[in-house]
């Protein structure tokens, strides 16, 4: 039974998924997004969910994190079904980070990434020295260890989003899931938020995130699941998912896919209608 | 992205045993300059009067050691009027401190969600309805006990109307404020077509006043406000990530429906627990957290500094009206000359941004 479910990482080695949908449907009202959906989540990389809007990418990364409750299917956590499970103990196996969350205003950066000790704390236990080494080194992780003191609402947006990872760092789990963490974000900052996030895969976490743009999700992750109308289309490392006839069937994108001239992973240029060489 | 220790300055820590908590001395300490405020009005409250009594004497005699003339004024007359200012301040500040941090909106104060304007017109119905000689035989605990079921009626109406696969801030706001239109209009149709005694009789209970306060409504809103307070002290650890929004606060292992409607409901019971008390007194749950967040410099609004800002306020207010002011005019229309600017402050701060 567990062979069906594990997946292929870049070594080539079996691995037991730390996560996995099992045929899961989900919906809102009567509206189904999702349809009988299995995904695994290979440890210790990071995959990304692509996919044209309103495939359903959210929706299932907001599922496997346990916000949205399948209609149907289960959702598997560390071997036990998720759904079973008390919110607290998801909450110190998997972070979140929902997209564009938003501070209250002249909350402090330090303030916000102790939130993330939430899970650890209780009524009476409300602040231990764990939690303040702990989210000391989640600050110095995410380089934003000098911006301790400062409003989150006064940072640039590149910086508040550090802040926030920082913050589900604090929460101490190996396991990320990331919704869109490059929204609204110009490309230098996005880079720069990716590379911390292949930091944390460096120092062994999981990562699960949305992507909108396919070539930075090509550049980042491992494994890819390419989702369309709720369903997954291909999934695997992106040398062997991404090609233009994938790209076709998935977004209806006519794309030419060349060698990344920087890297070692494809890279997708789309074919408009305008200034293009015939 | 350096490796090196990070200087970064944390929150200090507080350990006693088992029990640790993040050490922040000016909220403790503004906290208890603002419990020491409303003590000191409480007493000011108290010697205010036909027969004036020095302050010291005030405190003597509510720690038993005055003189029997005025043990019988502190005690049988004016501390029934002083404790319901206290009771009913806290609770309205406390109810609005909850309704602005679970809507993450400074304008959803139980005013504006239209609890207040339910109890109000529930109120004017049993008045006016029963005529008055029946709402004299049901007394003016009779009148509570109505004002009470229509602030939590309200509060109940609009939260389900606010529903849709979770609550919105703004949607609750809405909605509250066309249910406050609806039951004002319902009030003033009342009014318009009941006997005018009646009406005088409604009249003064819709302002919002202190007078004539009786021990025995005290002690209801003491005994319902105690133990709301309860409820509410049990819950505010799982309410401290919600102030991130539903999705975070889910993320860090909070059940944020359960927790939203147990405090929703417990906002509700405090504003319509205060309204029964001394009627609709307009504003206090709105200002006070605000001006709570601004004292203690919180980006929410802190619950206990609320509750005791909301005393002040009230109290202070009635010590206004009483004292300053030429004509015996109730508390409600101080408050509402205070909280009207403050309202229109915070739409243009709102808007500004």
């Amino acid at each position: 039974m567990a062979a069906q479910f594990t997946a292929r990482t870049e070594a080539g080695v079996q691995d037991v998924p730390r996560l996995a949908a099992r045929g899961i449907t989900v919906g809102y009202g009567d509206r189904t997004v999702i349809e009988e959906l299995d995904v695994a989540v290979p440890p210790g990389v990071i995959t990304t969910i692509i996919g044209p809007n309103g495939c359903g990418k959210s929706t299932l990364l907001r599922t496997l994190s346990r916000l949205l409750k399948p209609a149907g299917g289960s959702v598997v956590l560390d071997g036990e079904d998720i759904g079973r499970l008390r919110t607290r103990d998801v909450a110190k196996k998997l972070g979140l980070l929902p997209q564009a969350p938003v501070a209250p205003e002249g909350l402090t950066v330090a303030d916000l990434v102790a939130r993330g000790r939430h899970p650890h704390q209780s009524w009476l236990r409300q602040w231990s020295s764990d939690d303040a080494d702990v989210v000391r080194r989640a600050l110095a992780m995410t380089g934003v260890a000098d911006l301790a003191d400062r409003p989150v609402d006064s940072l640039s947006g590149g910086q508040r989003q550090r802040v926030w990872i920082s913050m589900t760092l604090a929460q101490g789990t190996d396991l990320l899931l990331l919704d869109e963490p490059t929204t609204y974000l110009d490309l230098a900052h996005a880079i720069d938020v990716l590379d911390l996030v292949d930091d944390l895969h460096e120092s062994g976490r999981t990562v699960v995130m949305v992507l909108h743009d396919l070539n930075l999700a090509t550049r980042y992750s491992d494994n890819l699941v390419v989702m369309r109308a709720g369903a997954v289309l291909a999934q695997g490392h992106p040398r062997d998912v991404i090609t233009a006839e994938l790209l076709h069937e998935a977004f209806g994108l006519r794309a030419k896919v060349i060698d990344d001239p920087v890297g070692d992973r494809p890279l997708i240029v789309p074919i408009g209608r305008t200034h293009v060489r015939s | 992205m350096s490796g090196t220790e990070a200087k970064a300055s944390m929150p200090p820590g507080v350990r006693l045993g088992q029990v640790s908590f993040v050490w922040r001395p000016w909220l403790v300490l503004v906290t208890l300059v603002l419990a020491a405020a409303a003590f000191l009005v409480f007493c000011l409250s108290i010697g205010v009067g036909d027969f004036p009594i020095g302050l010291s004497r005030v405190v003597a005699t509510l720690f038993g050691r005055g003189e029997q003339v005025d043990e019988f004024v502190v005690m049988d007359l004016r501390m029934p009027r002083a404790l319901a200012g206290l009771i009913v301040g806290i609770a309205l500040g406390l109810s609005g401190a909850i309704t602005q941090s679970v809507a993450r909106n400074p304008l959803a104060s139980p005013d504006i969600l239209g609890i207040t304007t339910g109890a109000g017109a529930v109120a004017v119905f049993l008045v006016t309805t029963t005529g008055g000689t029946a709402a004299a035989v049901a007394g003016s605990v009779g009148l509570s006990s109505a004002a009470l079921l229509g602030g939590l009626g309200t509060g109940l109406l609009v939260y389900f109307l606010a529903w849709r696969r979770g609550v919105d801030g703004f949607r609750l706001i809405l909605i509250g404020i066309s249910v406050t239109a609806m039951m004002q209009a319902v009030t003033t149709w009342l009014l318009a077509s009941a006997d005018i005694r009646d009406v005088a009789r409604a009249q003064v209970w819709l302002v919002g006043s202190l007078d004539n306060r009786t021990w025995d409504e005290v002690r209801v809103a003491f005994w319902c406000t105690l133990v709301l307070l309860v409820v509410v002290a049990a819950v505010a650890f799982p309410f401290k990530p919600m102030h991130l929004g539903d999705d975070v606060a889910a993320g860090l292992g909070v059940r944020f429906a359960r927790v939203r409607a147990v405090l929703l409901l417990c906002a509700v019971l405090l504003a319509a627990v205060g309204v029964s008390a001394a009627g609709p007194v307009p504003f206090v749950a709105l200002v006070a957290p605000q001006v709570a967040m601004r004292l203690v410099r919180w980006p929410t609004p802190p619950l206990i500094a609320s509750g005791l800002v909301g005393a002040l306020l009230l109290i202070g207010s009635d010590l206004i009206a009483r004292a300053v002011l030429p004509i015996g005019l109730p508390v409600g229309v101080v408050t509402a000359v205070i909280g009207g600017p403050f309202l229109v402050y915070l739409l243009v701060r709102a808007n500004l941004r």
